[in-house]
């Protein structure tokens, strides 16, 4: 076992884990944050995007040990004092959600691909939005929902 | 029309948790004590099993219990059924092999249930799983479905040819006659391929024994807990069914691959009784490539008869289907009454005869994947039809036209069983025409032939057949239960309801649906009306939810349970206003004597159910009621789909341009989910055309085990589409007119697309059209030109 | 996935100093490889020992005409890094377009050169452009460092602390990616060096490998119109159910055409 301290959407928090354990085996089971999803085995899904240290990442492609002292946000971190994020809000306005499953990780990257774009001052645009979205897969919505939430969700972000 | 009722574009209900992480899937369920199961499946696509050496794994780390086909075998469990009796021409049954849930004797596909090993955390269970040693014997395997009948590869006892049933619909002499005396005959050869249904989230379930009361609970993904429940009481027989609730929780997809009863789930929950722990299983994705059932996997030859002015005269098919080496739990009914009874499609055509020849593999077992068969006949018959066009030189929407079945035909009874209620085909084509700019297409390609691209168009036009029934009909042809609905709605003092359905929601948005068809019926508020689904012990028996039957079935059955709210509300209200039961009027939520200011509120009327100090004497107190209603008829969606797309001829890439899909789907009861239904379906569509194929080797060994190797669309492979959900021609016979719209789009879609990819570049490519086969074809063509000259 | 010791060393001489005393450890650098392989019990490391504690292998500096570039360095620093994209903008721009941007944000330079996964795109810049592996205890020609599927010069215990790659005169990498899992199906880098024209390929073989007649043809004349006439030889190219090894061939001429004509 292994001590590993990390900060999860604003709380610090410290387990005793193996190290084989996963960051979304270590958000789902040791913390109870259930809205991370495991999709895949093969780190192509997406459905486990998280933030860690400002950057989304699939979180059943890190172990949690590598996340010492980082600053981990999960989609039940996303809304600040009970205000849903505009991407949040977004996806709901625009339906681009059906079952949820692949939902929580697909607006985890989309507010990164968002923020990483305003901060390059790139123009978002349909092209970009579905290249941005390559590592999240949804299939419920055909993309076109999500493709226009994210849009939206940018213009309000 | 009620504020958010039918018509209104509301926003989801079920939104809010998803969109914060809250919603709750299986496997965020935990119950305190649980173990992990992890399961030992077969590496060999067909094999005699020796023995099972468990010893080392039960002396590992945590481990509580370890399990085989021999301990399955020893408690007497019967095992997994399919619950549709097909018969074969001759009147005999359908083959179906024993279905242990877990692997006994022999071990038939790569995946099979041999052992499950049950621990403390999931990772010793899975130690323990390797720690497990099975004396195979390997068998020779047969994968193809096309060559499994002379295979010599038995995969069942006394199941001859591996065959499972050769089965009939038709009129062959007529068919035979019209061919005979055919001005022409187009003939295509068609493979429909193999997919794996990949819902985003895996098959998980929670077993759950309590001794103290000898009941038990399943928490598992399924689209129908309560035939989960039946098929694990009677036919599987862990529990009995009236103490065994099943709870289907939130369910992130399912397209059909979670209507099925699956070994994992039975056996977590006998595990459970016999370790007296809750057991929890999680496949992970190459679990669920393994051992999901597949869909599609059809061999078929298709015949069109014509008079010399492309008039359709008769058809004739042959298909071989693949049924895996089990039979799933509706798999029979796939390639024979959901599949040959679409062969008329929206045409006229007179005389059709096909016959079908289902074959055991050495492969996944294969069911219903979003669309069921229609996919598979539409498919076939839209690749006919256009192969067709391009043989009698008409233009590929002319010769449809030609063929359509006119507006003033219904109710039309088509040559193979079915009788269409309404449509009108012309309209779709015409508004798809436009829609499309189908008249600016040749301007189109003569920019892309500029850039160097080949451009081409394509069309669909899909007959759908949704929300089985009537059940006397479906029970004579062999099902194994009936295909009704329920729906209970249940007030409270304070006015608010309680919707409890049948069906299941695992994305459509019924929490949303529901209680806008309540909202309009009641004239109660949208915010005021909660549906409950997916729990046996709290729900009405129901059907679940496949087939595009929800709204059709579920929601007609919610209509009714309405209706009788209103009729005893009216009783109510004549007591309270004091006037004839005959003379109250229900309109808007308010009770009102005909003629007269005098009225009542719903609310103020359920209150007096419940609070019944002033009430009609002898009418029972409480305002509750529960409808059952069973189809007298399918419904019949239909639509026109064209496919624009460019084509690279360097590299063989297909880019889709433009997707135009125009449906006919009846009434419409919120327009922003069915059109997100319609681009869900027509990815999977589109997927299945271009990128989709479970490959099994020679040996049986599934190739395309993993999002590495299995395409699945992602968001840069496809467009925006355009998407039109005409008002059309309401179902006549149910009081919503509605149909379905669930698997229009994967059905519609792929001919389109393989139509165009075939306008392109003037020859025909099997599904996916893969870039490496596109530019295949392309080179053969030029050298065949080149030869030519 | 096996259970495993984990270590983060502080530098790379512990590093060193505790992969000799493991003789079965494994080094993890951004994971986005190694994690997907503990998790399928592809491998069973008796320890892995994280890289990510040490600040020496996360730096971009140029050093005169040279680009050198820590094994640390994520293939979202490499992408966006100004240094990067003033010098050498088809390296920024094949970076940019590694896997998905999850990956990139997680994966490495050094992990994914250390790995020589036949279907990455790092093995083919490292070979076009010329550059120079360094360890912990030796540089290593870029072209020497890969020798097979999955293998490496690196020795027992090596560890991969940077990579330096010269300017170029011109340069650019086009890929067409596996339909499925988004790698490189076929991956060609072209570079103009001083020292003359490089083409490197990646995905389409066991192993990156360069292309001696593109060169040759490319060498008087950088543009796609030079390679009109040539074919590729398929023999030894991968072949799978996405595509066969006589595809592959043929793609390898449209993509390193599509490069040439972007190059800069």
């Amino acid at each position: 076992m292994t001590t590993v301290s990390m900060t999860v959407n604003g709380k610090a928090v410290t387990k005793d884990i193996e190290p084989r354990m996963l960051l979304s085996t270590f958000l789902r089971d040791e913390l109870g944050l259930t809205g991370t999803h495991v999709g895949c085995d093969t780190s192509q899904c997406g459905c486990c995007v998280v933030h860690v240290d400002g950057d989304s990442v699939k979180a059943c492609t890190a172990l949690a040990v590598q996340c010492e002292g980082s600053q981990v946000t999960t989609i039940e971190g996303l809304a600040t004092n009970g205000t849903l994020h505009p991407m949040q809000e977004a996806f709901r306005d625009n339906h681009g959600l059906q079952c949820g499953f692949c939902t929580t990780g697909m607006i985890m990257s989309s507010v990164d691909l968002v923020k990483k774009a305003k901060e390059q001052g790139v123009t978002l645009d349909e092209h970009y939005v579905r290249d941005g979205l390559q590592g999240n897969i949804c299939r419920c919505t055909g993309y076109h929902n999500i493709v226009k939430a994210v849009l939206a969700g940018a213009q309000s972000m | 029309m009620a504020t958010n009722g039918i018509g209104s574009a509301v926003k989801r209900k079920e939104d809010l948790r998803f969109i914060t992480g809250s919603g709750r899937y299986t496997d965020d369920i935990n119950v305190a004590k649980q173990a992990y199961a992890c399961f030992v499946r077969s590496p060999h696509a067909h094999a005699t099993i020796g023995t099972i050496d468990k010893s080392a794994a039960e002396a590992m780390p945590g481990v509580i219990g370890v399990f085989t086909g021999e301990d399955v075998a020893a408690d007497g469990l019967g095992g997994l059924i399919c619950g549709w009796m097909v018969k074969s021409k001759d009147g005999s049954p359908m083959k179906a092999g024993p279905h242990p849930i877990l692997a006994h004797g022999k071990a038939r596909y790569v995946g099979d249930h041999v052992a499950v090993v049950v621990a403390e955390t999931y990772e010793q269970a899975r130690d323990a799983a390797e720690a497990i040693v099975v004396d195979y014997t390997p068998l020779p395997a047969i994968a193809d479905v096309a060559r499994s009948h002379d295979s010599g590869v038995p995969i069942h006892d006394d199941i001859a040819n591996n065959l499972v049933y050769d089965w009939e619909i038709g009129d062959k002499a007529a068919t035979d006659s019209a061919f005979a005396n055919a001005a022409h005959v187009t003939k295509v050869e068609i493979v429909n391929n193999r997919l794996v249904p990949n819902a985003m989230e895996p098959r998980a379930a929670i077993g759950h024994y309590e001794f103290g009361t000898d009941s038990f609970t399943l928490y598992t993904t399924s689209q129908n807990p309560h035939v989960a429940r039946l098929v694990i009481s009677a036919f599987v027989g862990i529990a009995p069914e009236h103490k065994l609730t099943v709870i289907a929780p939130d369910v992130g997809g399912g397209f059909g691959s979670k209507i099925f009863i699956y070994a994992e789930e039975c056996v977590a929950l006998w595990a459970s009784r016999k370790l007296r722990r809750p057991v929890k299983w999680t496949a992970d994705r190459t679990e669920a490539f393994l051992s999901d059932a597949h869909g599609r996997d059809h061999v078929s030859v298709a015949e069109m008869a014509m008079d010399q002015d492309g008039h359709f005269l008769a058809l004739r098919v042959n298909t071989k289907a693949n049924m895996g080496a089990y039979l799933s739990t509706f798999a029979s009914c796939i390639p024979t009454y959901l599949y040959a009874t679409l062969l008329a499609g929206q045409y006229k055509t007179p005389a059709i005869y096909c016959d079908v020849q289902a074959y055991y593999t050495n492969t996944a077992p294969v069911d219903a994947y979003r669309g069921a068969g229609r996919p598979e006949a539409t498919y076939l018959l839209e690749t006919l039809v256009e192969e067709c066009a391009r043989e009698m030189k008409l233009d590929p929407a002319e010769i449809r036209r030609r063929n359509f079945i006119p507006k003033d035909a219904f109710p039309y009874q088509t040559p193979v069983a079915l009788q269409y209620d309404t449509g009108d085909y012309e309209i779709c084509m015409e508004k798809a025409l436009e829609l499309a700019d189908y008249a600016g297409f040749p301007a189109r390609r003569q920019q892309s032939e500029a850039k160097g691209k080949l451009r081409g168009v394509g069309f669909s036009a899909y007959i759908e057949a949704c929300g089985i029934a009537p059940s006397a009909v479906i029970g004579s042809l062999g099902a194994g239960v009936g295909l009704w609905e329920s729906a209970k709605v249940r007030f409270s003092h304070t006015g608010k309801v309680q919707v409890l359905t049948g069906t299941h929601s695992h994305g459509q948005g019924h929490e949303t649906t529901f209680a806008q068809v309540v909202a309009e019926k009641l004239g109660v508020a949208y915010e005021d009306v909660d549906v409950i689904h997916g729990d046996t012990s709290k729900t009405t028996v129901g059907m679940g939810t496949y087939g595009s039957r929800s709204l059709a079935v579920g929601g007609e059955a919610l209509v009714k349970a309405c209706d009788k709210i209103v009729a005893k509300g009216k009783k109510i209200a004549a007591h309270l206003l004091e006037a004839a039961e005959a003379d109250i009027v229900f309109k808007d939520g308010s009770f009102s004597v005909a003629g007269t200011d005098k009225a009542k509120s719903i609310g103020e009327i359920v209150f007096a159910a419940l609070v019944p100090h002033n009430y009609p004497a002898g009418l029972e107190p409480g305002m509750e009621e529960t409808a059952y209603y069973d189809p007298a008829n399918f419904t019949y969606p239909s639509g026109v789909y064209i496919c624009e797309l460019e084509v690279d001829p360097d590299s063989g890439v297909t880019e889709i341009q433009r997707f135009t899909a125009v449906d006919d789907f009846g009434n419409v009861v919120n327009p922003m989910i069915v059109e997100g239904q319609v681009h869900g379906g027509l990815a999977q569509g589109i997927g299945q055309a271009l990128l989709e194929n479970a490959v099994y080797d020679e040996s049986g060994q599934l190739l395309s085990a993993s999002y590495m190797d299995y395409a699945m669309p992602r968001a840069d492979d496809l467009p925006s589409f355009v998407v039109h959900t005409t008002a059309g021609t309401a179902c006549t016979h149910n009081s919503l007119g509605v149909k379905g719209c669930g698997e229009a789009g994967a059905i519609g879609s792929p001919p389109a697309v393989m139509n165009a990819i075939a306008d392109a570049i003037g020859t025909r490519v099997s599904m996916p059209a893969t870039p490496e086969k596109v530019w295949r074809a392309i080179q053969q063509s030029k050298n065949l030109a080149r030869a030519a000259e | 996935m096996y259970a495993f010791g984990y270590h983060r060393p502080g530098s790379v001489a512990d590093a060193v100093k505790l992969l000799a005393d493991n003789p079965d450890a494994k080094l993890l650098a951004g994971g986005q490889t190694f994690i997907p392989t503990l998790k399928q019990r592809l491998a069973q490391p008796s320890d892995v020992i994280d890289l990510g504690g040490i600040p020496d292998l996360q730096t971009i500096r140029a050093e005169g005409d040279r680009l050198v570039i820590g094994a640390m360095v994520k293939h979202a620093a490499v992408a966006k890094d100004s240094t990067v994209r003033s010098m050498i903008p088809a390296l920024a721009a094949m970076a940019g377009d590694i896997g998905d941007v999850q990956v990139r944000n997680r994966g490495t330079i050094g992990g994914s050169v250390s790995n020589n996964d036949p279907a990455a795109d790092y093995p083919g810049a490292v070979v076009a452009l010329g550059a120079t592996v360094t360890t912990d205890r030796r540089t290593i020609a870029g072209e020497d460092f890969f020798t097979g599927m999955f293998e490496t010069a690196l020795e027992e215990g090596e560890i991969l602390t940077s990579i330096a790659f010269p300017k170029p005169i011109a340069a650019a990498y086009e890929k067409f990616r596996n339909p499925a899992s988004r790698y490189a199906m076929v991956g060609v880098f072209v570079a103009k060096l001083p020292s003359g024209v490089r083409v490197a390929v990646t995905g389409a073989g066991p192993c990156v490998f360069r292309l001696p007649d593109f060169e040759a043809a490319l060498a008087s004349n950088f543009s796609a119109s030079a390679i009109e006439n040539l074919t590729v030889d398929a023999s030894g190219l991968n072949s799978d159910i996405h595509a066969s090894a006589d595809y592959r061939a043929h793609l390898v001429k449209v993509v390193a055409k599509r490069a040439l004509a972007k190059a800069k």
